[in-house]
């Protein structure tokens, strides 16, 4: 996304391309002859080309953006990121963390031994009794070589237990969605630092120059369609440079905003015009020197070319039919979380460094049988599907799957628990998440959690431990990868996070 | 100390290679710059950047974390014997084989070298030379630069005969000897173009264009100043400014993001500056307006700056936890915005930097803390305590700068009111909210100045911040003003003036304005006349490899800068040049043109905010100041192009370059459809040759002329365009049908797609949405 990027790239046979390839290699050399720093430049140019051969170790320049990061801090096992963000709080007790003990006592109310005063939201601080409820209502079985236990609201996922890595260990601080999703999704409750897909795209650049690093999906769950929203600015740059920033795509008539042309602007229409607007901004070039003038013309290219490469990703019309059914019947819905598991396997094919699903619903309070299977079955088969999809195309050795909310929910009833119904709370102290694919092990169970399924017992997972895995699944050290702003050197982790070396393969 | 070698420090130029220490070859690591080191080694300006950016940490002023007993930041520390025998030191003032600091960072055992390996930090060969050098002068110590209070600086006598002002002589004494030269003075439409979008936010007219070109008297430009510091679009733009730093947005943000009403506030804001309010009271109204002892409804108003900051309707929420984070915010506003000190750092422990211990921070918080609300509030359509209501009656009677509009009976207005008891504030370890250890009460952190015996509530810091002798706050707000003018600021960050901040380009000249600004009554209109009327802010913005090799960031300003403009002022450029532009003043927040569904989709927005029901007619056509802010879904366009997103106090944007921002530009359907008015007024004129049309266009985005050789491509497209669409009219219908505005029938659809498809690329030139 910068001049110095598209310089590298010669195999574009556009005369206008070219021409301004020239431009900005003269800008870019220009600058290098004067003796600048490579930092100056990163600072002029927003961020560089490179890429690191994966048999010498040396950089070399390839085709697509370089990141800042001149060489990765170890070797990678992950090239690319596809997390499946389940927002609002997927159940753990319904799902992979299997506590028979609930179900012996359901109904009776949650030893203060064990819940030793420890915080509540204020939906259920009120609350006078706790009445403990198991998942009976969705049996577990064991399933694969691994044996692990999975609810029977996933049975397409319990075929690739063997796949997958289940943490059932994981724990968080928050408790209420907005500071708890941030925290994962940047490392603070707090708003304001980059996304993780952010520092990915700043950190290693991407390896494609006609679609963004960092790719977004939303997609709404039909188990609780209202619940709960999301913010833009859960995939912003924060400090970062906004070249950062994740880009929604969309089943809107736009799928990346203000693409499309206007009516009555055809493509040749377009071309002639940004052609003469080079032309343009080029004279002013020659007339005050200002190297961002050259950056500009790049910027414009790379939008007409995003005008092509967006919509051509986005078209699934052309996925074969067994395609369609692996991924089940929502897929062939745009905007459905099926669809959009098919769209992240295709931007993964075409390089996408981070590619960012949000399913929203998650979020049990009431009703969590009905609300539950909705969203289990949204989610499912299609998740199931795009492990067994990235297997057969050889991407799950270099991609990395994450499956998971912000945080889990308790082990007793939020209101009223009756025979077919209650609901659950929002519950940090430990819930569970899947990871699949590059450098994790597969068919693994890490972590353990007390017969109440109420505080870790074994291997607890910080989500800051989650986020120096997944660094160091790329390549990088969490602690030696930094951005200083206002002073201060800021971390993904923060200052904490230590990576879970147990589940890598 | 010669002011050329700070030069070398702070830019880090090349100037020769004599470094003192040849034993030691410079690590082939990168493309290390060997600089000259300077005669007499400046605490403030060489060693300490070194000391806090890479000691600090461990050995700084956090005294929970002090490694081995050792603090690097004062002297007294620094020269403390260490070790269990007390015998050794990590500085001995004259002697570098003593002090272990030395050793250690010349060390190249892995186990010993400072900083060790595990921090990630790595000393430079340079800075290694800076610390030992320093250590052999004596290891002296200064208290930091911006904690001093500023003192009057002599003015130099350099620039002479080209000088307009104070400020050209500091300029031009900093120039000499760096091998640049300042530039001519830009054309008379570059220099009105600049101030306009400096002091208004808006391009010049065209009528404003031709009446400077034509006015030869020497005061032609000061007269076009003038009107621009009169006018009502003057204070919008400083309004726009400072509804960054305070926050400002229509929503109360975190999840459930429902709809506030803090509107009437922005409307004082705009009044405010309209009035020319003096800063000390401008600032002291919005802090504490509400204890002022003839505090009038006008003051309360004021107040509501404290109450921007984002409010959960969360359901579940725990409120003291949030009730903790609208405290934290205010203080930390106060921190960015009138101190310029990254106070927030010191929440959690000591900072590490500056002298701001967490103490002193929830002495700051403490201030704050004293309001009856709630951290959570429910049910969405509430307004969350203390407010005030608005109805025409008052409106009319006290405050009538504010735009109730009759459709709206009355409004409910966040503002201040204190507690009559104090709550009790507490020292929060690691910050958090239910970890409170000893009680703390209101007051200021003594290393900058002493509270004293002041009230202990707000008016009491306000009266604080504006003591004659507080060294940040004339400073950080003349800073403010530079950067508003000059793209930078003296100290080019403008929210950080502490240990980890960069050092002024130019510390007397931004201490002879700190002073100015101080002792003239805080007059916020006359300071940006002087930085606007100076030499330097008229020079050409052109640049060449000379600046670009010696000045990449044009620290020095021997060229006026080249800035990108706000995402605000192009729309707002956009809608002034097609005639759209609607001048209404103040009122509720408007709902432009969004892309469909945005927010929709992403299910938050309680009560009207879930969907985007964009306005109609005229309302589309407002100053980007007054577009609806929700905080959880913002206008894309605007944060394509940098704006701050609210949540946080903001006193410096980016500046960026992206592909996203060339597709708003191309296809967002405001700027297609003002292209398209700016064809009609062209088309309209029919005395006017199609050059003139064209150049005419041109000259309502750029304020210039087009030259002959982009005349001839402006003409060679619309040619093209007209043959194009001469044999697709449908194509030409379509295109101008963007956009509600009425179009224009009385012109061919194919002339009107053609010019308008001109006027869009024009719009798209970077000249177009740069000032320079």
């Amino acid at each position: 996304m910068n001049p110095s990027a598209v310089a590298k790239k010669t195999q574009h046979s556009d005369p206008l391309h070219e021409r301004s390839l020239q431009l900005n290699r003269r800008a870019f050399l220009g600058k290098s002859a004067l003796g600048l720093g490579a930092m100056a430049l990163g600072g002029i140019m927003g961020c560089r080309y490179f890429g690191k051969d994966a048999d010498t170790g040396l950089v070399t320049e390839q085709k697509g953006i370089k990141g800042v990061l001149d060489k990765l801090h170890h070797g990678n096992k992950a090239k690319r990121v596809i997390y499946l963000f389940q927002s609002g709080g997927p159940s753990q007790l319904e799902s992979f963390d299997y506590k028979p003990l609930l179900d012996k006592m359901r109904g009776q109310d949650l030893p203060e031994s064990i819940r030793k005063g420890q915080r509540l939201t204020g939906m259920t601080a009120d609350q006078t009794a706790f009445p403990l409820v198991g998942s009976s209502m969705f049996p577990f079985r064991q399933h694969g070589q691994s044996g692990a236990h999975i609810s029977s609201l996933f049975p397409h996922i319990s075929k690739i237990v063997d796949d997958i890595c289940i943490i059932r260990s994981m724990h968080t601080e928050a408790i209420n969605h907005d500071p708890a999703i941030t925290f994962f999704q940047t490392g603070s409750q707090q708003s304001g630092r980059p996304s993780i897909g952010s520092w990915m795209s700043y950190g290693l650049g991407s390896e494609n120059e006609n679609l963004p690093a960092f790719s977004v999906l939303l997609s709404s769950g039909t188990g609780r369609p209202d619940a709960q929203p999301l913010y833009s600015r859960l995939w912003g740059n924060g400090f970062l440079n906004s070249l950062h920033q994740g880009v929604q795509f969309r089943t809107a008539k736009d799928p990346v905003l203000y693409l499309k042309d206007a009516e009555g602007i055809s493509r040749n229409t377009r071309r002639e015009m940004l052609t003469r607007l080079a032309k343009l901004n080029d004279l002013h070039y020659q007339d005050f020197g200002d190297p961002e003038i050259v950056s500009r013309i790049a910027q414009y290219e790379m939008a007409y070319r995003m005008q092509t490469s967006v919509p051509e990703v986005m078209n699934i019309d052309d996925e074969p039919e067994y395609i369609f059914k692996m991924y089940g019947p929502d897929s062939t819905t745009p905007g459905t979380y099926a669809a959009n598991c098919i769209l992240a396997r295709r931007l993964a094919e075409k390089g996408v460094r981070f590619i960012q699903l949000y399913h929203m619903g998650w979020d049990q309070h009431f009703n969590l049988p009905l609300q539950m299977k909705g969203q289990a079955k949204d989610v499912d088969q299609p998740s199931a599907a795009l492990i067994m999809d990235l297997k057969q195309r050889g991407m799950l050795e270099d991609t990395l799957v994450v499956w998971g909310g912000e945080f889990g929910r308790t082990n007793y009833s939020q209101g009223k628990l009756t025979a077919v119904d209650y609901g659950r709370d929002h519950h940090p102290r430990c819930f569970s998440i899947w990871m699949a694919g590059a450098g994790i092990k597969p068919g693994v169970v890490w972590g353990e959690t007390d017969e109440f399924g109420y505080n870790i017992v074994k291997d607890p997972v910080h989500v800051h431990d989650f986020q120096a895995t997944l660094l160091h699944l790329m390549g990088i050290d969490h602690e030696a990868f930094t951005y200083k702003y206002q002073g201060r050197r800021f971390r993904l982790t923060d200052v904490h996070g230590e990576v879970v070396k147990g589940i890598l393969s | 100390m010669k002011k050329s070698l700070i030069v070398a420090v702070v830019f880090g130029w090349v100037l020769g290679c004599n470094s003192p220490d040849a034993s030691q070859s410079a690590k082939p690591d990168g493309p290390e710059v060997v600089q000259a080191l300077p005669e007499q080694i400046d605490f403030n300006y060489h060693v300490k950047p070194i000391l806090s950016d890479k000691c600090f940490a461990c050995h700084g002023p956090d005294k929970g974390n002090q490694q081995a007993g050792l603090a690097l930041h004062e002297r007294e520390l620094a020269l403390a014997a260490l070790g269990e025998t007390h015998d050794r030191h990590a500085i001995v003032p004259g002697d570098t084989v003593k002090s272990l600091l030395v050793e250690r960072i010349r060390s190249t055992d892995a186990n010993t070298v400072m900083p060790p390996p595990e921090s990630n930090l790595v000393l430079t060969e340079y800075e290694k030379a800076v610390l030992t050098a320093w250590v052999a002068q004596g290891a002296v110590y200064k208290k930091h630069w911006a904690f001093l209070a500023p003192t009057q600086p002599d003015v130099p006598a350099a620039g002479e005969g080209w000088a307009n002002n104070e400020i050209d002589r500091f300029v031009a004494k900093r120039l000499d000897g760096s091998g640049l030269e300042r530039s001519p003075q830009a054309e008379k439409a570059k220099l009105l173009r600049r101030a306009s979008f400096v002091l208004t936010g808006l391009p010049p007219s065209l009528e404003a264009l031709d009446r400077l070109e034509a006015n030869t008297s020497p005061d032609a430009f000061e007269q076009e100043i003038d009107r621009l510091l009169a006018s009502t679009a003057y204070a919008e733009r400083m309004t726009q400014i400072w509804m960054d730093l305070s926050r400002y947005a229509d929503s109360h943000g975190y999840q459930d993001d429902p709809e506030r009403f803090m509107w009437p506030w922005r409307d004082w804001v705009i009044h405010a500056y309209e009035q020319n309010l003096p800063y000390d009271q401008f600032v002291t109204w919005q802090l504490a307006g509400d204890l002022l002892p003839d505090a009038g409804l006008e003051q309360v108003i004021a107040s509501g700056f404290n109450r921007n900051h984002k409010i959960t309707y969360e359901g579940g929420s725990l409120d003291e936890e949030f009730r903790t984070e609208y405290v934290a915010d205010r203080a930390q506003v106060a921190g960015t915005a009138f101190l310029g000190l990254t106070m927030e750092c010191a929440r959690c422990h000591d900072h590490k930097y500056d002298p701001v211990s967490q103490k002193n921070y929830f002495e700051l918080f403490a201030f704050f803390n004293n309001v009856d609300e709630e951290g959570f509030v429910e049910p969405v359509g509430r307004t969350p305590d203390p407010f005030v209501t608005l109805t025409h009656q008052e409106v009319e009677d006290l405050v009538a700068f504010i735009h109730l509009p009759d459709s709206i009976e009355k409004v409910e207005l966040m503002v201040m009111e204190e507690m009559p008891q104090p709550r009790q504030a507490f020292l929060l370890a690691r910050g958090q909210y239910d970890a409170p250890t000893e009680p703390v009460y209101p007051s200021t952190p003594e290393r900058i100045l002493a509270f004293g015996d002041r009230p202990p509530n707000r008016l009491g810091l306000a009266n604080w911040l504006f003591d004659a002798d507080n060294p940040l706050t004339a400073r950080v707000a003349v800073n403010r003003l530079w950067q508003q003018v000059f793209g930078t600021g003296i100290v080019a960050t403008s929210y950080d003036f502490g240990n980890q901040g960069a050092l002024p380009s130019h510390p007397d000249l931004l201490d002879h304005l700190a002073l100015k600004y101080q002792h003239e009554g805080w007059d916020t209109k006359a300071m940006l006349k002087y930085m606007v009327l100076s030499a330097t802010f008229q020079q050409s913005s052109k640049t060449n490899a000379v600046y670009e090799e010696i000045d990449p960031e044009n620290r020095l300003l021997a060229r006026s800068p080249r800035v990108r403009l706000d995402a605000e002022m192009i729309r707002d450029q956009a809608l002034l040049a097609s005639n759209l532009l609607n001048g209404a003043v103040g009122g509720p927040s408007v709902k432009p043109y969004q892309p469909e569904g945005l927010w929709a989709e992403t299910r938050g927005g309680g009560g009207n905010l879930k969907v985007y029901v964009p306005d109609t007619g005229n309302l589309l056509y407002r100053r980007s100041l007054y577009t609806f802010w929700k905080r959880t879904v913002p206008p894309p366009g605007m944060l394509t192009f940098d704006a701050a997103t609210k949540d946080l106090c903001s006193v410096k944007r980016q500046e960026t370059n992206t592909p996203l921002q060339a597709l708003v530009l191309l296809n967002d359907p405001q700027i297609m459809e003002a292209s398209r008015q700016i064809a009609v007024q062209v088309l309209a004129q029919q005395q006017l040759s199609e050059q003139e049309r064209l150049n005419q266009m041109f000259r309502m985005a750029t304020s210039r002329h087009a030259s002959a050789e982009e005349l001839q491509v402006l003409v060679a497209q619309l040619q093209a365009a007209m043959v194009d669409f001469e044999s697709d009219e449908a194509a030409a219908k379509a295109l101008i049908a963007v956009g509600e505005f009425p179009v224009d029938d009385s012109v061919a659809p194919t002339t009107l797609a053609a010019y308008t498809l001109v006027a869009n690329t024009i719009m798209n030139l970077d000249e177009s949405i740069s000032r320079g």
